[in-house]
């Protein structure tokens, strides 16, 4: 039970990964891409019915990590203090940003909000694949279950970290990598003329940093945390994962190139998925894995909520999880398709 | 520790408080529209439709910034009240998780249809869309206080052998006694923010000669739900939930009355000042027996004052408790006579004609954000010092390793952010009611917007 629900909690925030990764994508690559007002009118319009959406996606993940594993909740939450207070800030100036620079006709205004939105994106971008640094590479728990790290220390994953040390702040790199691949696909997707053609070739180009990083990082993983590779080792059906992951990306790459927007798109969604569900396989059982002293790890079995609450949740979970796919697929199907912006594209607008 | 626990307290009332300016707007609105795109859909009047898609608008604007603060509060069970998350969890992760996969989707998909697809969707979908986005909202506010009201009145819970608790029986939870009074209270009075706002902004446009007619409509709406949620606001959810609060919490109910002394016949203070050094009000004016009679319904009942109970106990500012509760009902009370004042007046049909009435109906707009605030003052400071009633103290429930220079790092942070919040939502929705409802007239030109843009 305990692990089925690490599972869900996992797809979920994976699911969260996906859908706002590409808005993240979309903000990194913005200044870049739109050269016109047209243009970045047209950009925003291809997140604008999307992206407040797909942020629920992380307050229901947040919600069923708290359900689920409360003891991992309450200590992952209070020890990223900051960087997690931080992420809120950037989340709000992001949502500021996008729902403000359309208002005022001034160009010093929307210039002003621009650089604000794609900051904020890319920072965030950095911030949630240092986020995944972080699970990997463990944190200074202590007996009781709690720890606390600051922003950053000396920058070595040693026994006293920081949130940032070479090796978060690589797989942040990656993570802001991988996540303008995924925006420029979905660009690509939604756009067409010029902004299809640049978001292409901005796919192309940060896909080959994707994958060097993503390389990098992997490489890098057995000498910050040896536990992933024993995993493995123990339990070799996780390769599927990095199997997959790394098929999905070379397929971005073959249909980057054959103009297949919309596979280069799915694929480099795969490509997240498979990438972050490796990573839940090798931290498995493990939620927070101690830097102290194994015993003091947060894992699903000492971290989890009563056997009665979780069985009940299994229920209304998936009963409540159907009905918000049906009703989502519906609506998300009627608004496929190219972005036009015209007088009649929206009644807002 | 001891200012890292204030700083602590005073970030999660900060933020929890601005954050519910949006959300009580917002629950009362999905009532209105979906009252009001039923008339455009069953009568085929246009000017219902223009009138409910004005008020998406506001809808969505207040929606918005109703999420964004919202996330902040999710996140602060975890980052300062650790403890209280690990000994709590077990419990209310149930209804903070459910909210999410129940309320948050379908809020927030019905509301993408409802901006974004006017012409891609006919009238009857909208119609549902409208219906959904009422339940999702209404949900969302059900599984919160769900939560609220198990810290208030905790049940359906274990004790495991770690000193956590956890959950033995989901029905217990969402049927807790307390939440019945606490739900209808709160959501009518979500229904008076929404209905004194609608007739505010519609007496604003008959005051200055603008789209009349919407404004009728406006007003007339606001008026009708605006008294009818008043009078249910004060009887019987607002008596039911003080008599809850006598039956289960007496020391709060006391302590927000300002009786020091357990007396026969207790009266009810309507205007004084609590005197915490000689226990007593000082320029007492008081009903005598009065709250005898409403707790009871006896003349000589004994009510306990707050000399019943040991001190460690009692909320920590009475004072402040004591003004939240008087200001709530104070208030609550004058909008009631507004409202029903203005209903007369629109029933004579004078009304519009009434232009003294029609001031009042505008200047009333700030009084039930007030009322509302204040209400929530008086459940939050009265259930002091608990953090859950008779379970954990406030001071136990905090984050053990973050320190005061972090907490008020980020509390001065949310302070900055959330005044500039504030100031970017009234140009918003100045910009929308300048714009006004009825049809927008088109540019071919999209870089020059007209209206509000979501994007």
């Amino acid at each position: 039970m305990e692990t089925f629900w690490y599972a869900i909690v996992t797809m979920m925030l994976a699911m969260y990964i996906v859908l706002d990764g590409f808005d993240f994508g979309v903000g990194i690559l913005y200044p870049f891409i739109a050269k016109t007002e047209i243009e970045r009118r047209t950009v925003l319009a291809s997140i604008g019915p999307v992206w407040k959406g797909n942020e629920v996606w992380l307050v229901v993940s947040g919600g069923l990590l708290f359900f689920a594993f409360p003891k991992a909740y309450a200590a992952g939450f209070s020890g990223f203090y900051l960087a997690l207070t931080m992420v809120l800030w950037l989340l709000i100036v992001r949502g500021l940003a996008l729902g403000l620079r359309s208002h005022l006709n001034h160009p010093l205004w929307r210039q002003f909000w621009d650089i604000a939105f794609s900051c904020a994106s890319l920072l965030l971008a950095i911030v949630f694949g240092a986020a995944l640094g972080n699970l990997i590479r463990g944190v200074p728990l202590n007996p009781k279950g709690y720890f606390f790290v600051a922003l950053w220390t000396d920058f070595t994953p040693g026994p006293d970290p920081g949130t940032l040390d070479w090796f978060t702040l690589l797989m942040g790199l990656a993570g802001a990598a991988i996540l303008t691949l995924h925006g420029a696909n979905y660009l690509a997707m939604k756009t067409e003329g010029d902004l299809n053609a640049r978001a292409a070739a901005s796919a192309k180009r940060s896909g080959w940093l994707a994958l060097g990083l993503t390389g990098i990082a992997m490489f890098a993983i057995p000498f910050v945390q040896p536990a992933l590779r024993l995993n493995y080792t123990a339990h070799p059906t996780g390769y599927l994962f990095t199997a997959i992951g790394l098929l999905a990306l070379s397929g971005t790459m073959v249909f980057r190139r054959r103009q297949r927007d919309v596979a280069a798109f799915a694929t480099s969604s795969l490509f997240i998925l498979a990438t972050l569900g490796a990573v839940a396989w090798g931290c498995y059982p493990n939620i927070l894995i101690a830097t102290t002293h194994p015993e003091n790890s947060l894992t699903v079995f000492n971290a989890s909520a009563g056997m009665y609450g979780l069985s009940i949740g299994l229920w209304w979970f998936l009963c409540g999880f159907a009905l918000a796919m049906t009703y989502q697929i519906y609506v998300h199907r009627a608004f496929c398709g190219k972005v036009r912006l015209g007088p009649d594209s929206s009644p807002i607008d | 520790m001891e200012s890292a626990l204030l700083y602590d307290r005073l970030q999660f009332a900060f933020t929890a408080t601005f954050h519910y300016l949006f959300p009580q707007l917002t629950m009362g609105l999905a009532l209105l529209l979906l009252y009001l795109r039923s008339r455009a859909l069953w009568s085929g009047d246009k000017q219902y439709l223009q009138v409910a898609l004005f008020w998406t608008k506001i809808f969505a604007v207040s929606f918005a910034f109703g999420v964004v603060t919202g996330i902040p509060l999710e996140f602060q069970f975890g980052t300062n009240w650790a403890r209280f998350s690990n000994f709590a969890g077990g419990v209310i992760g149930q209804t903070l998780a459910m909210e999410g996969l129940f309320a948050f989707f379908l809020e927030s998909t019905f509301l993408g249809v409802l901006l974004f697809g006017e012409k891609r969707f006919g009238l009857r979908v909208q119609w549902w869309a409208s219906l959904m986005l009422f339940l999702g909202s209404w949900l969302s506010g059900y599984f919160i206080l769900a939560t609220n009201a198990w810290m208030q009145h905790p049940v359906a819970y274990t004790v495991a052998d770690d000193g956590h608790l956890s959950l033995n029986s989901l029905s217990g939870l969402l049927t807790n006694p307390w939440l019945f009074w606490q739900y209808a209270h709160t959501m009518t009075a979500a229904v008076v923010t929404s209905s004194c706002v609608m007739a505010a902004i519609g007496t604003f446009y008959v005051l200055s000669g603008n789209h009349l007619a919407h404004a009728r409509t406006f007003i007339q709406t606001g008026v009708v739900a605006g008294a009818i949620a008043c009078i249910l606001m004060i009887f019987p959810t607002g008596h039911g939930n003080v008599k809850q609060v006598f039956e289960h919490q007496p020391l709060k109910g006391a302590a927000f009355e300002g009786l020091f002394q357990t007396e026969r016949g207790a009266g009810i203070v309507l205007i004084g000042q609590p005197n915490t050094e000689t226990m007593t009000i000082d320029n007492p004016l008081v009903v005598p027996t009065a709250l005898s009679v409403l707790i009871y319904y006896d003349l000589w009942a004994k009510v306990k004052g707050l000399d019943a109970f040991p001190k460690q106990d009692w909320p920590e500012n009475l004072p402040l408790l004591y003004y939240a509760y008087h200001i709530m009902a104070g208030l609550g009370t004058v909008l009631a006579a507004v409202m029903t004042l203005a209903l007369v007046w629109l029933w004579r049909g004078r009304l519009f004609t009434s232009k003294p009435v029609l001031w009042l109906l505008m200047l009333c707009a700030p009084f039930p954000y007030i009322a509302t605030t204040a209400g929530w003052m008086t459940t939050e400071l009265g259930r002091q010092p608990w953090l859950v009633y008779g379970l954990l103290r406030t001071s136990e429930g905090t984050s053990p390793l973050v320190h005061s220079g972090n907490a008020l790092f980020t509390l001065l942070g949310f302070l900055g952010l959330y005044l500039l919040l504030g100031l970017v939502f009234i140009i918003l929705v100045m910009e929308i009611v300048r714009q006004g409802p009825g049809p927008v007239p088109v540019t071919d030109d999209p870089t020059q917007t007209t209206g509000p843009t979501l994007y």
